[in-house]
């Protein structure tokens, strides 16, 4: 990416600080589901009864739970089951989404049929579609990237769709059909390339949601094992704890709201990176 | 009847203001049609929406010079502080009326709405004030087309709409903003046609904005040219045709394709018009123009009287007499 | 007189259209027959609605007509398909309206212009792709280093130049030119009209050259096409069409063009009507309602294009 390109990206989180915050928050997390094993203070999975329900002290920053295990590193591990979610449930969505988008856009016919079906689909309030398949497929991360990723697979075809049929009646499309040009090409080299930008921040809000949805399968205990950290399931854990560990619950918590929340804020900032009257301000290109 | 001295619009920082508009001044009487003819970027809309107190917020502002209507200072009044003051009799008809008419209303409706903000009457009398201006504007059948849709109508249907609407105020001042650019060349001869009718008739002031030279010739009584933010050349419409003194006149006159055979290549004038705020010194359009000379580009032009009225922005314009 | 290479036969192209919930054919073209020979420009001009951008777009099949025959240097264009119709792609193209849209904003100039070389697999190295862009660029005045820019860097000058290129690369036959300048200033017109006849006397080509602007049309054209409501009312050399219009609606027509003179007012109001609509057309001629010559027979028939006083075709009955 040339240096001007980079430049351009950039622009939009220089103009709102809140969305640089949020993009911080972001790396923050990526480097610690990375770097997790060198992070975390203790071993994720390690019990030490004698420590058990230990409020925040220079030992444990985040106390610790009812087995005496430490909630920091928990918490820090947690954050690799996040980014699994998150990007298995974005390229789940991207994967279905993109093709059945472009292919109703481009054969009207074919695309009556998939729309309606996508239609029925949405329907279907999301967590109870969700639910409905790990009750079907059984519970397990991968189950739970699928049976998210549904939900989301509904809304991104709609923008595809959306979005390519405005491609499709682009004047340099024709341009490209008057030179005798397949679909093929169409798609590869006018429509996918103009559905990057627009689908870039579409992902940061599904990863956000994502988290969300995972958070609520793993706190039912329909999602990722108990024994594997994730907020979710740090959630599930500790609701007896309520009033008497509170922390158990305050961390993993604010995790999620806080990932959430910086996902919607960059997301906030690519899309007025694209919005049209921001061009100028943010630079020429599309 | 409009009176614009020494406008300026500009954009930007304040420390470092970018002009769009520099040194505008133009003076329209009642029952005159003066051109204001340039092409894309020239400053021309932005003069127009700075003499409405229309200028996009944020943005541009006036950085100096009057606008007065009707001898009053209107310079730094908004549009509803106008109308309370008494000053706002100066109405605007824009480029494209579909999107200048509400689409889920009524035409009536629409019209009656303009007549009850100026006139204060609601109901059946605004209704059959609405039907007077359609018959204005010369829309046959008046009484149907007040309950039809926008949709309903044709382009230049639409067009006399807004000039019906327009009309509400029994403006004094009219700006015509490229109002007939996109209709058909048989539809534009009778809004043109109108708009003369009109002219004479309510005895106003029109300010008619175009890019087309042809347009010009046919309605205005007096032309100003304007490129890179300035009026380069003032004239009566005559005079200006037949002698233009800039030499961007002079170029545009000659790239225009008009309907004569003979010319196989078409003269044109090398470039393209600046950027605002590009061009610091000397004259706007010295890169370009063909004739200039050293000081052309080392000092601003003067503004020439070239008498009978006729103006130049030009240190040396082209001899009188009008050598083709 | 140089040989037909395009030969236009009795085309008809209509599109289905909704109103306020109720379906429409529109008949665009109905009934057009022309033919273009080989370094002739041919103008079609007509007010909007008149079906002269349809027309163009059947011979280039972005559109599919519903009848008629086009025939291009002996091959059927409107039945073609597999490698008949990749050699009339490369030969029969289109320069589009609006620069601002012609161009994808995402792929650089040069991949633009190289498109319909890319597409056809018409380059053999990339040595030579590079090259071939480059000589197309200078041909249209622009510097061989815009191969790498983007649109948003461009002028629409300069996008409308990219929009020729584009269509020159490979040499085609004939250019069909939609509307070329009227998105453009005129000092910007005057510069890429002058280009497209440059290109023209260097490569040989001939243009159907469309547009609304009489004044354009008689800038460039041999022979000009008038349409009205879908036909063609008037076929002639560009003079006689432009100084002698014999149909009632080509002088109209000329009438109402504003000539940069003042002392050559239009007189009064010229009180014309409007087209009628598309969707409901009359019987007989379409032009009847507005026509100062119409007669009872111009309400019941069509009237044939034939041969006015010796030169020229028009369709009228009363001529």
């Amino acid at each position: 990416m040339s240096r001007a390109a980079l430049t351009l990206w950039l622009t939009p989180f220089l103009a709102r600080p809140i969305a640089l915050i949020g993009l911080g928050v972001l790396l923050v997390m990526v480097f610690a589901a990375i770097f997790a094993p060198w992070l975390a203070p203790y071993d994720p999975y390690a019990m030490q009864p004698i420590a058990r329900l230990m409020p925040p002290d220079a030992a444990h920053w985040f106390g610790t739970d009812q087995f005496g295990r430490d909630t920091l590193s928990r918490t820090v591990y947690s954050a690799r089951m996040a980014l699994l979610i998150g990007s298995g449930v974005v390229f789940f969505a991207l994967v279905t989404g993109v093709p059945i988008g472009v292919l109703s856009a481009l054969f009207p016919r074919l695309g009556h049929v998939l729309m309606r079906m996508v239609d029925v689909l949405m329907a279907f309030p999301s967590l109870l579609l969700a639910l409905g398949l790990i009750v079907i497929l059984g519970p397990s991360v991968v189950n739970s990237i699928l049976a998210i990723g549904i939900g989301f697979m509904t809304t991104t075809t709609r923008i595809v769709y959306g979005l390519s049929l405005r491609l499709r009646a682009e004047t340099y499309v024709e341009a490209a059909r008057s030179m005798g040009s397949g679909t093929a090409w169409l798609v590869f080299k006018h429509i996918l390339p103009n559905l990057i930008s627009p689908l870039l921040v579409q992902a940061s809000f599904v990863f956000a949601f994502a988290q969300l949805g995972a958070a609520s399968l793993d706190f039912l205990g329909l999602g990722a094992p108990p024994e594997i950290p994730s907020w979710g399931n740090m959630l599930a854990e500790s609701r007896t704890f309520i009033t008497r560990a509170s922390w158990l619950l305050f961390f993993p918590g604010l995790m999620i709201v806080l990932t959430a929340f910086s996902l919607n804020l960059v997301g906030d900032a690519l899309r007025d990176r694209l919005d049209p009257r921001f061009r100028d301000v943010f630079g020429g290109e599309g | 009847m409009l009176k614009v001295s020494d406008l300026t619009v500009s954009i930007g920082a304040e420390a470092a203001p970018v002009d769009i508009v520099a040194g505008v001044s133009f003076e329209i009487g009642k029952g005159e049609i003066l051109g204001l003819v340039g092409e894309s970027g020239c400053g021309k809309s932005m003069t127009s929406l700075a003499v409405m107190g229309l200028l996009p917020q944020p943005g541009p502002r006036i950085r100096g010079g009057r606008i007065e209507l009707a001898g009053a200072d209107v310079t730094q009044l908004q549009p509803w502080q106008r109308v309370e003051a008494g000053h706002g009799r100066i109405a605007m008809i824009f480029q494209e009326p579909m999107t200048s008419l509400n689409p889920v209303r009524r035409i009536g409706d629409q019209i009656a709405e303009a007549v009850r903000v100026h006139d204060g009457i609601s109901g059946a009398a605004a209704q059959a004030r609405a039907r007077e201006l359609l018959d204005l504007v010369r829309i046959p059948d008046a009484a149907l087309q007040l309950s039809a849709y926008p949709h309903q109508l044709s382009g230049g249907q639409r067009q006399r709409i807004m000039i019906a609407i327009a009309l509400a105020c029994r403006p004094q001042v009219l700006i015509a903003d490229e109002p007939t650019t996109a209709l058909d060349v048989t539809i534009q001869v009778q809004i043109l046609g109108l708009l003369r009718e009109l002219c004479g008739r309510l005895d106003m002031a029109i300010l008619f904005i175009t890019h087309d030279m042809g347009v010009i010739a046919q309605l205005a009584d007096r032309v100003a040219v304007m490129y890179g933010g300035r009026i380069v050349e003032t004239a009566d419409v005559g005079p200006l045709f037949g002698a233009p003194r800039h030499h961007y006149t002079r170029g545009l006159m000659d790239c225009m394709p008009a309907c004569n055979l003979g010319v196989r290549r078409l003269p044109t004038i090398p470039g393209q018009a600046p950027r605002p705020g590009a061009i610091r010194t000397g004259c706007v359009f010295a890169p370009r123009c063909r004739a200039v000379q050293d000081q052309c580009l080392a000092a601003p032009p003067p503004r020439l009287a070239l008498g009978e009225g006729h103006e130049a922005l030009c240190a040396f314009p082209l001899p009188a007499g009008g050598a083709s | 007189m140089s040989e037909t290479i395009l030969r236009v036969r009795d085309l008809k192209t209509s599109f289905d259209v909704k109103r306020s919930g109720r379906k429409y054919r529109v008949q665009a073209v109905d009934g057009v027959s022309l033919s273009l020979a080989a370094a002739e420009v041919l103008g079609i001009v007509g007010e909007s609605g008149c079906g002269k951008t349809t027309v163009g777009r059947s011979i280039v099949r972005l559109v599919e007509a519903d009848s008629g025959a086009i025939d291009f240097k002996g091959t059927d264009v409107l039945g073609a398909g597999g490698s008949a119709l990749r050699e009339l792609r490369l030969n029969l193209r289109m320069v589009f309206q609006d620069p601002y849209a012609s161009l994808n904003p995402r792929r650089s100039i040069g991949d633009s212009v190289a498109e319909a070389g890319d597409i056809n697999k018409v380059f053999t190295s990339k040595a030579e792709r590079a090259e071939r862009i480059a000589e197309t660029l200078t041909a249209v005045g622009l510097e061989p280093s815009f191969a790498s820019r983007y649109p948003h860097e461009l002028s629409g000058g300069q996008r409308q130049r990219a929009g020729i290129a584009r269509a020159i690369l490979p040499t085609p036959a004939v250019i069909i030119a939609d509307e070329p300048v009227s998105a453009l200033d005129v000092s910007v017109q005057a510069q890429v009209l002058n280009l497209m006849m440059d290109l023209r006397e260097q490569l040989g080509l001939s243009m159907l050259f469309i547009s609304h602007d009489m004044g354009v049309i008689g800038q460039v054209s041999d022979r000009v096409a008038v349409m009205y409501m879908g036909r063609i009312v008037e076929l002639a050399e560009a003079n006689t069409t432009l100084n002698h219009p014999k149909h009632p609606y080509t002088r109209a027509l000329m009438a109402a063009v504003p000539r940069p003179d003042p002392s050559q007012r239009i007189a009064g109001a010229i009180e014309t009507g409007e087209p009628p609509s598309q969707l409901k057309r009359p019987a007989g001629c379409a032009y009847a309602a507005r026509c100062p010559l119409v007669s009872s027979r111009c309400l019941v028939e069509a009237p044939e294009l034939r041969t006015v006083e010796g030169r020229g075709l028009a369709a009228c009955h009363n001529l």
